[in-house]
């Protein structure tokens, strides 16, 4: 049964540069009328290079910038802040968690403020309620009480992700836009992390909206993906169709640069290069 | 004979919290035309090992080593004049940020211009000439145009072949590349990384590869060390190590790749560290 | 589970508490560290003190009131010198008042001045600089323009211009001060603010619905602060610096206040037959003046991040 809680329909953003004392202005169009449904409960995975629109369009799904066209409707509801704004129930529904846990993170404020800033903002809860509510998201994400009263800075960059992500669902939102939320980390890290967002699906049930640009994360983590390339939607499909099917030359192109750690392809290679040096 | 030797090197840095030790006795040996992939996470002293070769510390770094030679020569003893020589000449190095390692303020020829200018003596006319070649070499496209291209107006991954140009300028005989493709697109890092093991293959200079991607070590890597926290882990060659890693954190790391994903979960470091610690205690 | 739920709670809480505490004693003590290693910033820092000390104890240190006149002892010199007397180890100036007394007592009008004027141009310049650098476009464009041509003109001669607009005296001399240090402060903020607003945290922020003064104040701010401690430690010394220039003018203290400033200004005449009337009030100045950018410069080492590794 279909249950789409996130429906995007022919989304445009575009940016308008220069425009100086002698340059006419440009208009540069990030994101070039994109379409697609997430159903609740699953995990979307839009991959595509730098400036490739694929933060564009978290930023316009989260919240952050307005989109020039198009309508996004999460949950039921319509969102279109350049008209609207944004209310405490818009809120709710979606928060994201970006890729750099070191810029993420308000160096001056403590891991116990950052994650009862939103509470304060958006709830009515009292100071003592928020407490035990942050104390209590700190254990689900795998972090310790004592952290609360902690800098950012004391802690390694698994452990900020972990805040970041904990700060992002202290909402209990719907919707969770992850803007590359590991490829800033060590691998060993990566993989506690992904385990950790795998958890919380399950647990909260909450949809993702997965940006990334490594292929083998995305292969682990997405239930369907979309490619895009130049602000447009080259591929989308399911997982399993995107992955053993590729359609457009771009995808193709995508998977044969990402390495192989594979140990034929290592085989094959280390082979060639002794033929080469032995000819 | 080893291009490049190095005996029980230890890196201390101090701090506000006293000193740290970034390196703890590791030993690195790099035969010439041989491309060795040093692999760690953050904080492993990957790239500390290497800076600390090169003499690019800063002054609160503490090195010392048993023994420390580039084709016998004594690395631990030279002035910093010697060592400008060497450095820049037979070893170079590129760096992780393309666009941050190129001076703003000029053309990429001119940066490559003056590459030439300190390290050999070709006339005005032959340097240009061997400017051309060079960005033709590393595969820039109009090279006579993007020699006066400033940095910024160059993509990141046409920087990292000017870097790279800039970095074979002199045919060094040891080129160290720390990250070199993390800041670039997977497509983009397949063309650099193919790039610079052409050059490798025809100028037959040894090449140390400082990664954290398992992907990139296998596909340039002849030999690999694996550090963790300042000390080697495992040394071995590509094909076995990935084959059957021998140190429960080189399982760790293969392990965690999410194209080797088994089942639900990702095993984690953390899931490995029990049979670490007893490998550990056997020792 | 023999504890109360109530007891347990508040158990948790001190503990919460405590590494809270510690935390930001860590934050402290790695801060003392990167100033501590600037040996002339921890001097100047001593200095600084002994200053503070001098000021706020001046009528216990003081060995005469600063404006009690001996009429027996006109231009005595300091007390290493023939003629000198040991009741005035400085000696005393042209109408017979002690020196070291009136250089102890301006000490006073040195750190009133300096406080004053930077917390008026601080707040001031914060406020405006937080405003430009977070609304961006004509609001922008419009204070920076204004603060542009503020410090087009000379800083002393426009703090003049305010200064004969108002009358002299030494509260309109630290007002004018104040308003010619203000841009300083406008364009550092704003320069800090334009970096600090694209930083993720502060996008994160507005996500989770921070309005536009939390984000400002709140979010923005604490994060600009570090340059703005040490442009406000070395406007402290500007400030001295401009009020004794002032009232060496005769626009700032009046006299017989003794300003420092004013004090040499009074001196003026004498300077050849008396070179410590001048001399002293002098040094103090330069000596003050130099431990304050001292610690200035110790400040930015510890709290400059681009000097410091992560």
């Amino acid at each position: 049964m279909s249950d789409p809680i996130l429906k995007v329909r022919d989304v445009t953003r575009e940016y308008v540069i220069g425009g100086g004392l002698f340059s006419k202005p440009r208009v540069l169009q990030a994101v070039k009328g994109v379409s697609f449904d997430v159903e609740r409960g699953s995990t979307l995975a839009v991959v595509g290079e730098s400036g490739c629109g694929k933060s564009t369009l978290a930023r316009i799904l989260s919240m952050i910038d307005p989109q020039t066209a198009g309508t996004v409707e999460i949950d039921g509801l319509k969102i279109d802040i350049s008209k609207t704004g944004i209310s405490k129930e818009m809120r709710r529904k979606v928060q994201i968690v970006f890729q750099n846990p070191y810029g993420s993170l308000n160096p001056r404020q403590k891991i116990g403020h950052v994650l009862e800033e939103p509470l304060l903002l958006n709830t009515d809860m009292s100071a003592d309620e928020r407490r035990d509510a942050a104390l209590a998201m700190l254990e689900k994400v795998g972090l310790k009480p004592e952290h609360y009263g902690r800098y950012p800075h004391m802690f390694s960059g698994g452990q900020r992700q972990r805040v970041a992500i904990a700060r992002a669902i202290m909402l209990k939102p719907k919707l969770l836009v992850l803007d590359e939320p590991v490829s800033a980390l060590d691998l060993s890290v990566q993989a506690q992390i992904l385990n950790l967002l795998k958890d919380l699906q399950d647990e909260m049930g909450l949809t993702y909206v997965f940006i990334s640009h490594d292929l083998s994360v995305v292969r682990y983590l997405a239930d369907k993906v979309m490619v895009m390339y130049y602000g447009e939607v080259v591929e989308y499909g399911t997982r399993e169709a995107v992955f053993d099917n590729p359609q457009h030359a771009y995808t193709k192109t995508l998977f044969a640069a990402t390495p192989d750690a594979g140990v034929e392809a290592i085989r094959k290679r280390v082979a060639a290069k002794k033929a080469a040096t032995a000819a | 004979m080893a291009l490049l030797e190095i005996r029980n090197l230890r890196v201390e840095f101090d701090t506000a919290k006293g000193p740290f030790r970034a390196l703890d006795g590791v030993d690195y040996t790099v035969d010439a035309g041989e491309v060795l992939a040093i692999v760690g996470e953050s904080g492993s002293g990957k790239s500390v090992a290497m800076l600390a070769t090169m003499g690019l510390l800063p002054d609160t770094a503490t090195i010392t080593a048993d023994k420390m030679e580039f084709e016998g020569l004594d690395l631990r003893t030279l002035t910093p004049k010697q060592r400008r020589k060497v450095i820049g000449k037979d070893i170079s190095m590129i760096f992780q940020e393309p666009i941050a390692s190129l001076n703003p303020c000029f053309t990429a020829g001119y940066q490559l211009e003056e590459a030439l200018k300190v390290h050999t003596n070709l006339s005005g006319r032959q340097r240009r000439e061997r400017v051309l070649e060079l960005m033709r070499s590393v595969g820039i496209p109009e090279p006579e145009r993007r020699m006066n291209s400033f940095p910024h107006q160059m993509s990141g991954g046409q920087c990292q072949r000017v870097m790279i140009a800039m970095a074979i300028a002199c045919a060094p005989k040891l080129l160290i590349a720390d990250e070199p493709t993390t800041a670039l697109d997977v497509t983009i890092q397949k063309q650099i990384l193919d790039l610079l093991m052409q050059l490798q293959r025809d100028s037959g200079m040894a090449l140390i590869m400082i990664t954290h991607d398992m992907g990139v070590v296998a596909e340039t890597a002849d030999r690999v060390i694996v550090q963790y926290q300042g000390k080697k882990m495992e040394e071995a060659d590509v094909l076995s190590l990935f084959e059957a890693p021998k140190h429960p954190y080189t399982r760790a790391l293969l392990a965690a790749l999410p194209e080797n994903a088994t089942g639900d979960r990702l095993p984690t470091v953390s899931d490995f560290a029990k049979s670490f610690a007893a490998e550990e205690a056997r020792a | 589970m023999s504890t109360s739920p109530k007891a347990d709670s508040s158990a948790l809480v001190e503990k919460l508490e405590r590494e809270s505490r510690n935390a930001t004693r860590a934050m402290l003590a790695e801060f003392w560290y990167y100033f501590s290693q600037n040996r002339g910033a921890v001097i100047g820092l001593a200095v600084f003190l002994v200053l503070v000390v001098t000021a706020v104890f001046a009528p216990l240190i003081a060995p005469h009131a600063p404006d009690m006149q001996y009429r027996d002892s006109f231009l005595v010199p300091p007390v290493w010198q023939e003629g000198g007397k040991w009741d005035f180890l400085l000696g005393t100036d042209p109408v017979g008042r002690d020196m070291l007394s009136r250089l102890i007592y301006g000490a006073q009008y040195s750190l009133f001045i300096g406080c004053v004027v930077v917390f008026v141009a601080l707040t001031g310049g914060v406020i405006i600089g937080l405003i430009a650098g977070y609304m961006r476009g004509a609001v922008d464009t419009f204070i920076m323009r204004i603060m542009d041509i503020i410090l087009a003109f000379p800083s002393l001669l426009l703090a003049l211009v305010v200064v004969a607009l108002l009358g002299p005296g030494l509260m309109n001399a630290m007002f004018a001060i104040a308003i010619v240090l203000q841009p300083h402060f406008v364009r550092l903020t704003r320069a800090a603010v334009l970096a600090e607003r694209s930083r993720d945290y502060v996008v994160a922020a507005r996500v989770a619905g921070a309005g536009h003064f939390r984000l400002m104040f709140k979010t923005i701010l604490p994060n600009c602060l570090a340059p703005l401690i040490v442009q406000a430690t070395l406007s402290f010394s500007n400030a001295i610096l401009d009020a004794a220039a002032l009232g060496f003018l005769g626009v700032g203290a009046q006299p017989p206040t003794p300003e420092w400033g004013t004090m040499l200004a009074e001196a003026r005449e004498f300077i050849l037959r008396a070179w410590w009337v001048v001399t002293f009030p002098g040094l103090a100045i330069l000596i003050t003046v130099l431990a304050i950018n001292l610690v200035g410069d110790g400040l930015r080492d510890a709290l400059d991040p681009k000097l410091k590794r992560s």
